[in-house]
């Protein structure tokens, strides 16, 4: 029974601590789903790489390890799609001050790619600001036809 | 498993072999000890093997940039070999293809530095 305008049923809601070992859990959990729709191992292996940078994103950058702060992870899923959306408690960011890692004056630095490759991995990646705080990951990878 | 590292000396070629997750946390912070205290000691002519690496995320990455900052800055060399495809992707990906040095062959990897 679909959950959503969409005819997207919730397959996971759940909290989750500040933690890294929180990263795993929820690679873990979206795996699940996205195994049971059918995504072949090559958009396992991209889902599962998407899902740790938002987390990644999520644990240290927004709720910097602070253990009174959650992320919320929601994992939907659709006849043919995926959707993963990951909120945490942070104080959010502008994504037009992020620098562009692909530009040469960035190459080099050390961190910045997590939204790149989510972007990359993933076949729609939103993140926007949540009032009153956080910010809000969502994303969607289709099924291929010949998945 | 995060990522071990093992190091022998061919030539005048420190190869670093490295195996398992390069990943945010215990992995990333090991590689880069490894390739600092490498670097501290003089070593100048270094080849990182990843060809047993299967995973790295972007915390890998840019440990792998660091490495390579960190000995260029020390006036030595560092280049890669044995990538798999799904590393190879990323640094395509994050056009590093454009800084690295890489090499599917150690033995043409070796003699890149003569």
């Amino acid at each position: 029974m679909p959950d959503n305008q969409t005819g997207e049923t919730v397959r996971v809601d759940t909290l989750l601590e500040s933690a890294l070992e929180s990263v795993d859990d929820a690679e873990t959990a979206v795996l699940g789903v996205a195994s049971e729709i059918g995504f072949n191992e090559d958009d396992l292996h991209r889902i599962g790489m998407a899902v740790r940078e938002a987390m990644v994103n999520a644990v240290v950058h927004g709720n910097r390890y602070n253990a009174r702060k959650k992320v919320k992870l929601q994992v939907l899923s659709g006849e043919d799609r995926l959707v993963v959306v990951i909120h945490d408690e942070g104080e959010g960011f502008d994504m037009s001050e992020v620098p562009d890692p692909l530009s040469d004056e960035n190459l080099l630095r050390h961190s910045g790619r997590g939204l790149l490759l989510i972007k990359e991995f993933m076949d729609e990646a939103e993140v926007h600001k949540v009032q009153p705080r956080g910010t809000e990951v969502r994303m969607v990878k289709h099924l291929a036809k010949t998945s | 498993m995060s990522v071990k590292l093992s190091t022998r000396q061919v030539g005048d070629v420190t190869v670093i072999d490295a195996s398992g997750r390069i990943t945010l946390g215990e992995g990333a912070s090991n590689f880069r000890d490894s390739i600092r205290d490498l670097a501290a000691k003089g070593n100048k002519k270094l080849l990182l093997n990843l060809g047993d690496v299967s995973y790295i995320d972007s915390s890998g990455i840019g440990e792998l940039v660091s490495g390579f900052t960190t000995v260029t800055n020390s006036g030595g060399v560092l280049k890669l070999v044995g990538l798999n495809k799904r590393v190879k992707d990323l640094l395509q990906i994050t056009k590093l293809y454009t800084v690295f040095e890489v090499f599917d062959d150690e033995a043409l990897a070796l003699r890149s530095f003569a």
